[in-house]
């Protein structure tokens, strides 16, 4: 059911919601995928945004979102302002991403403890978004709903195990997907909530022993 | 109880609980997300509260959008008409807000979408001038976006609000289908004279179609929200003098969505076709690219 508020909204910096709104919140959860401040961010831009990001601010945009704001914040306009203050470096490139989404990017970030991060999305309009890899691995989410991405070895019970967490503390799982590159070795579990994810149910997970990492997204 | 997705079904809840429209729109906000009318009133507030600063800082004349293309027409508007014009002080006061919005969108302002971005400046630019011209208070503008909302929530339901599924009429058609509603509405017609103002609005501007020079929100999207806006206005006098679309609404939203779903590709944001493969149009877009 549509939100008479989708209807006179939403509240947004010009000028596109797919170009601006989209690509604000595609850099705001690619930040999530870092350990640590973020140091250089690179933004490989495919098809439409590749043709049109300069007109649509949509490399202010995205840089706005790694730096840390939504789609109705007006310092996006000078991101790249705020970006030379925090000593972060930037660089835009048009390439060919394949047969994807035309409105896609790949944001590779370096950290300030040696890290680096990648996260894969488009813009599929309105301004929202479907996340297709983090860290190069392939992945699927709309960052719709609270959402809480694993990393953890591929045992079994290790799903039924996180679940019970969500469950003794009432959230509901929305959509829960998982993804793996081989069997055994390191997969990712994709847990999508109705309910908001509170700090202690977060560590509650990551101390379960077979998970690596986890990354949590609510924008 | 009190959901709706169709114009007859909000007329028939209207009808039988002795409901005015505004009030059948909260209510069925109410029930779906379980929040108080306090609650969606004082959101839909600060909603105008953006539109009215969208309005002031989009009049300032030194403006240029990012992509280069508008800025600055809506003060031309805003001056000129002081000293009169072809059409009268209401209809291009609000042309002069519509341009406003649609230029601070450009120069990534903020706006409210209404429905989307690019037809951002249709609904606050009537709201603004009838509420200054007319003198109607703020709780009857703000009563008055809850129609829009409802025309636009019946849209939304039944055909598309994106320029890329149907072309600009599901984007500027439904916002001066929205605006005219409330319109209407400010102009003390009862229910079935906005869902007539609306009909005759949407249907005025169907076919029409999105082609934006180099993709940008800019040409021809800005001065559509002009036309687009004095649509409204004319079709909700009309509505409020009796006319009727003959087409009822409900019917209108479904020719509309038909008509997305037959319209090329190239005519729907792509910027394949129409104003975007002009001459002027494609000299413009290598300068850019």
């Amino acid at each position: 059911m549509v939100s008479i508020f989708d209807i006179i909204g939403p509240v947004m910096v010009g000028p596109s919601s797919s170009h601006t709104a989209g690509a604000t919140k595609l850099g705001n959860i690619a930040r999530r995928v870092c350990t640590d401040k973020i140091r250089i961010v690179d933004f490989y831009l495919h098809g439409s945004f590749a043709e049109t990001f300069r007109g649509h601010g949509t490399d202010r945009a995205l840089l706005g979102g790694v730096l840390g704001m939504n789609a109705a914040d007006e310092r996006i306009r000078d991101s790249f302002k705020y970006a030379r203050e925090s000593g972060i470096e930037v660089a835009f490139h048009t390439a060919d991403l394949g047969d994807v989404h035309p409105n896609t990017v790949k944001i590779v970030m370096s950290c300030a403890d040696g890290s680096a991060g990648e996260l894969t999305g488009a813009s599929i309009g309105g301004g929202e978004v479907r996340v297709s890899s983090i860290n190069n691995t392939h992945i699927e989410f709309s960052g719709q709903y609270p959402t809480i991405i694993t990393v953890h070895r591929d045992k079994p019970g290790i799903v039924a195990r996180v679940s019970s967490i969500f469950a003794n503390h009432s959230v509901n799982i929305a959509f829960l997907k998982v993804f793996r590159q081989s069997r055994g070795s390191e997969a990712s579990m994709v847990i999508e909530t109705d309910q908001e994810v509170t700090r202690s149910m977060l560590d509650e997970i990551a101390s379960v022993p077979e998970i690596v990492k986890i990354m949590f997204v609510d924008v | 109880m009190y959901q709706f997705s169709r114009a007859r079904e909000l007329l028939e809840i209207c009808d039988k609980r002795n409901l005015k429209l505004p009030d059948a729109v909260i209510l069925s906000e109410q029930e779906e997300w379980g929040r108080s009318r306090d609650e969606i009133w004082n959101e839909m507030d600060s909603r105008l509260g953006i539109m009215e600063n969208s309005v002031e800082k989009g009049l300032e004349p030194d403006l240029k959008s990012i992509g280069g293309l508008i800025g600055g027409n809506a003060a031309k508007l805003n001056s000129y008409l002081q000293h009169g014009s072809l059409g009268g002080k209401i209809i291009n006061q609000a042309v002069a807000y519509a341009l406003a919005v649609t230029e601070y969108n450009a120069c990534m302002g903020k706006i409210v979408a209404a429905p989307t971005a690019g037809s951002s400046g249709i609904l606050p630019g009537i709201l603004i001038a009838l509420k200054e011209e007319k003198e109607y208070s703020r709780e009857q503008v703000i009563n008055a976006m809850f129609v829009a909302a409802g025309i636009g929530k019946i849209i939304a339901s039944n055909a598309t609000l994106s320029g890329a599924a149907g072309g600009c009429q599901a984007e500027c058609g439904a916002a001066s289908a929205m605006a005219a509603a409330s319109a209407a509405y400010l102009g003390g017609g009862n229910t079935s004279v906005c869902m007539e103002a609306a009909a005759i609005a949407l249907k005025g501007l169907l076919g029409l179609v999105c082609d934006p020079v180099a993709g940008l929100v800019e040409v021809p999207c800005s001065k559509r929200n002009a036309t687009s806006t004095a649509n409204a206005i004319i079709c909700a006098d009309m509505a409020l003098a009796g006319i009727n679309s003959f087409i009822p609404f409900d019917e209108v939203v479904d020719a509309m969505f038909r008509i997305g779903n037959m319209m090329s590709s190239d005519l729907r944001e792509t910027a394949r076709g129409g104003c975007a493969v002009t001459p002027t149009a494609l000299a413009f877009t290598k300068t850019i690219r």
